[in-house]
């Protein structure tokens, strides 16, 4: 009556083992680490990266536990703290030979400790949110109508500069919000108007009408080009900040959308705010300069001789000085948009510029000017200047399209496009919630909520143990084979613990109980009953487990809905809430059984069962069924 | 070791009407103080700043409070937060200036008067995101309700569905009640609390429902009252030690859990003393009241056994 099949003692092995081992990590605890990043969008960090770490680490005489390539960071696990900034000023020593242009950032990091062998199960601690860990947490909104605006505006002046030439006169052109306006004079000029709409601007759609004797027409951008407008924004945001936070030498910021306009940032580990929040607000620039030919630069270039005056000198991206004027051309702002492509002509990889109106109209003078010079493109980012390449002019150049080609691979291309895109924001964003913990205050919120769980534990498992004697033992393995559980899951999830998530798990871990309560009660009343010690143990689990079932679907009901609208804390609590119920229906009625069938299922003659007092209304005492 | 000997059965029923009558007082209560007085939503529902500072020495608040209202800012709270030396400072979102302003200028103000202090945590919410909590709070609890309710219903019968959630909302507007009454501040996790204590309360009813149902199939002589008074008499012993040991976890959030977890366990701790309450004297009462009958529930499982889709055919409850 009492007994498991194989299968069902399999299934419970199983699943404590798979616990075990994805719990494990989380005793490893973390262990300190070096991690070395790329500095810039046009650096990359590969296998060549690795070598060169390993050697200076060799160099310096330090033994790393483990190096690896981990996407797109280097890892460096080390033993000590002590080596931990040895291992840093050494990696630091050999990859960033002038600090004021990191090439690289490398940061101190906490990894897991666990063993090889654990890793290779993909078996991770949990991830400790901020509130755990300390750091800064910031979200931004992206004001999507002032790109839209701004989109406007740059359409208006290409339509303008657009109808002049192609000779069509308009009785002006204004941007209202994010509709432009024109007014003809007569249907004809209207129609021609429509046509080059239809033709060249895919992304407007018009509304015209009579405005007493002259016609209007309101162009506004449509919706489809509107999103894609706002995503591009979106992505563009998140590279620029990926670009500035870069800086910071954070060990593992996160980076996420959330929603359709706000970017959520994290940066676990940063104290100091200032500082953070005034690189997120940086804007990088880039500027469209003359290189400067003359015998005296090209002598500085060679650094022979020194820089002329009205003039700088920056590096390019190979290396190469160049000397540029020091008067500006083009600011990033007349740039709309950067993609990268191949030339049409020779099938070189190139990256294609779309210019404003007015850059478009000054790009087309100064390189009619000067053709078979070269000019500069110089991106200015944390305040230094960079050449990104500095092509000859060929031809003169119209119409706000430009392409920069020669001597570029198809990765650099696309670098370069990333950099011209990310220099700057696409729209202004504003912080909307921000959330500062101190290093102390999260080492404490781990202490308590630690603290929180274990007490409660303890003071559970007692109770039931002197109230139930050995099905309240059993009931308290339970429970902590369902901590076992959640945990292991949670690991496996990748979940980040809060502090919410940890009252979760205290709050999962009472209420968990109830179930062997509901069956320990159902037991016990059976034998008050008169029901043989097997037959109560079997009636008292099977009438049990409908009312475990009803009440934790509608618990659970309540978790679902946490987890669909919630956010912050309150998901992070739904979450644990959540799967602790289900490891709980796991744990309080199908291991527990097993426990029970493991202990009195072969007795044949089972005259008593210890589950302490059984009282029964019909005799003056109490008569105990305890051993 | 045997807490409840109880040789009859419990009357539950006969007094139903005093509970119901002091139930319905308490719930009028806590309705008026939650107009009269309103909830202190905390910063992340009405958009602001809170900074919470850490001291060497214990904290002169009265001093810090005239230095921070002297940097202009209206309605602003400063109090001891924990212990003596830790102080939090709440400033009101204001248009024109950004978060970091505010904070920085209170933490530059707070530093010239006394250089050890050292920040320990800001929090800054702005008005939009307070609103779309707030909304979606709204929205969980009333999906929370509703699936509750349509789960009830077809599990048991409509009568237990809205006498357990009208139970139920009973126990969260009284926690709410408390919470205006007392003016402690209503966060985010204490609406997690919230709306984990109606699942939680909910699982209550549901227990003593299940052993009504029980009884009506096996009982087929007793009247209704009868068989509601057997039922909670025989699951009394597992309500009181259930919730005695899910306060006993709350009982250590509330007292190693420190600040952060405090209202969140002091509203589980009311969460779950309102639970056994309103799932004996409220759930049950109603639901005697809009008529249960044996019929109800016979009849109801009866089709369910001849669902071959349902995962609970055949299961005795």
């Amino acid at each position: 009556m009492n007994r498991y099949p194989v299968w069902k003692y399999a299934i419970i092995l199983v699943a404590l083992l798979v616990g075990a081992i994805y719990t494990l990590p989380n005793f490893f605890g973390e262990a300190p680490a070096v991690q070395v990043s790329s500095g810039k969008a046009t650096v990359k960090v590969d296998a060549g990266t690795q070598a060169r770490v390993e050697q200076a680490l060799a160099a310096a005489g330090i033994k790393p536990e483990l190096v690896a390539l981990d996407g797109a960071s280097i890892k460096v696990r080390v033993d000590s703290t002590d080596t931990q900034l040895k291992a840093k000023d050494a990696i630091q020593k050999a990859l960033v030979p002038d600090p004021n242009d990191p090439p690289y950032v490398v940061a101190l990091n906490l990894l897991s400790g666990s063993p090889k062998w654990l890793s290779a199960l993909r078996a991770a601690p949990m991830y400790l949110g901020l509130d755990l860990r300390g750091g800064v947490h910031f979200m931004l909104q992206v004001d999507m109508q002032a790109a839209l605006s701004k989109k406007a505006e740059s359409l208006a002046g290409d339509l303008r500069s657009m109808l002049r030439e192609k000779n069509i006169r308009h009785g002006g052109i204004n941007r209202n919000g994010q509709s432009i306006e024109m007014r003809f004079r007569d249907t004809q000029t209207l129609e021609a108007t429509k046509a080059v709409l239809a033709d060249q601007f895919a992304d407007l759609q018009e509304v015209d009408a009579p405005d007493g004797s002259e016609y209007k027409l309101t162009a506004t951008i449509k919706p489809e080009a509107a999103r894609r407008i706002q995503d591009q924004a979106l992505k563009q945001n998140m590279v620029t900040l990926h670009n500035r936070i870069n800086e910071l030498g954070v060990a593992e910021p996160v980076i996420q959308q959330q929603g359709l306009d706000r970017i959520v940032v994290q940066l676990p580990g940063v104290q100091d705010t200032a500082k953070a929040k005034d690189i997120l607000g940086r804007t990088a620039t880039l500027e469209v300069r003359m290189v400067d030919e003359s015998s005296d630069a090209r002598a500085a270039e060679m650094g022979a001789g020194p820089v002329p005056f009205g003039t700088e000198k920056f590096l390019e991206r190979g290396g190469q000085p160049v000397v540029v004027k020091k008067q500006v051309i083009l600011t990033g702002d007349n740039l709309t948009d950067a993609q990268p492509g191949f030339d049409n002509q020779t099938q070189e990889a190139a990256v294609h510029l779309t210019l404003d109106a007015k850059g478009a109209r000054i790009f087309k003078d100064i390189t009619r000017e000067n053709v078979g010079k070269r000019m500069a493109i110089v991106l200015f980012e944390k305040g230094k200047g960079e050449v990104v390449t500095a092509p000859v002019i060929r031809s003169e150049i119209g119409g706000g399209r430009v392409q920069i080609s020669g001597r570029m691979s198809t990765s650099e291309a696309n670098d370069t496009a990333l950099l011209l895109r990310a220099g700057s924001l696409a729209a202004p964003m504003e912080i909307i919630e921000e959330l500062t913990i101190g290093p102390t205050l999260g080492a404490d919120n781990i202490t308590k909520g630690f603290h929180s769980v274990a007490w409660g534990f303890a003071a559970i498992c007692a109770f039931m143990a002197v109230y139930y004697m050995l099905f309240g033992l059993f009931s308290g393995v339970a429970l902590a084979v369902n901590l076992l559980l959640l945990v292991a899951v949670l690991s496996m999830l990748q979940a980040t613990l809060t502090l919410p998530g940890m009252a979760a798990m205290a709050l999962a871990l009472g209420m968990a109980i109830d179930s062997n309560v509901l069956i320990n009660e159902r037991v016990r009343e059976e034998l008050r009953n008169g029901s043989s010690p097997q037959a109560a143990i079997n009636a008292g689990y099977d009438r049990a487990w409908g009312t475990i079932f009803d009440s934790n679907i509608t618990t659970l009901i309540a978790g679902l809905a946490l987890l669909a609208f919630g956010s912050g804390p309150v998901r992070g609590f739904a979450v644990v809430h959540c799967i602790g119920i289900l490891t709980s229906m796991f744990s309080a009625v199908f291991f527990s059984r097993g426990l029970v069938n493991l202990w009195y299922g072969r007795k044949k003659k089972l005259k008593t069962v210890s589950i302490g007092t059984v009282w029964r209304p019909d005799a003056d005492h109490a008569i105990t069924k305890a051993e | 070791m045997e807490f409840f000997k109880i040789r009859r059965d419990i009357p539950f029923m006969e007094n139903a009407l005093i509970f119901n009558v002091i139930s319905f007082l308490t719930f009028a209560a806590a309705v008026f103080f939650l107009f009269h007085r309103g909830l202190h939503l905390s910063v992340e529902f009405t958009g602001g700043t809170v900074m919470e500072v850490a001291y060497t020495q214990p904290a002169d608040v009265e001093r810090l409070r005239n230095t921070v209202s002297g940097l202009g800012f209206a309605d602003v709270q400063v109090q001891n937060f924990g212990t003596s030396r830790d102080v939090m400072i709440r400033l009101p979102a204001q248009k024109g200036v950004s978060s970091a302003q505010q904070s920085e200028k209170v933490l530059a103000a707070l530093k010239a008067q006394d250089p050890s202090v050292t920040l320990r945590r800001t929090e800054f919410v702005g008005p939009q995101v307070g609103e779309e909590l707030a909304t979606d709070g709204l929205k969980a609890l009333a999906m929370v309700v509703a699936g509750i309710m349509i789960y009830l219903a077809f599990r048991f019968e409509w009568k237990f569905a809205v006498a357990a959630i009208i139970a139920n909302l009973h126990d969260v507007v009284i926690i709410l009640g408390f919470f205006a009454f007392f003016q402690w501040e209503f966060s985010l996790a204490v609406l997690a609390a919230v709306l984990a204590v109606l699942g939680y309360s909910v699982n209550e009813s549901v227990v003593i429902f299940d052993r009504i149902r029980e009884n009506f199939r096996r009982y087929r002589k007793m009247t209704t009252i009868q068989i509601i008074d057997n039922a909670i008499t025989s699951t009394i012993s597992r309500t009181i030690i259930t919730h005695g040991a899910t306060q006993m976890m709350v009982l250590s959030m509330l007292l190693f859990g420190g600040a952060t977890l405090h209202y969140f366990a002091l509203a589980l701790t009311i969460g779950i003393l309102f639970g056994i309450y309103s799932s004996v004297f409220v759930a049950a009462a109603i639901a005697m009241w809009l008529g249960v009958k044996r019929e109800d529930l016979t009849k109801s499982t009866a089709r369910k056994d001849e669902d071959p889709n349902d995962p609970n055919a055949g299961a005795t409850v």
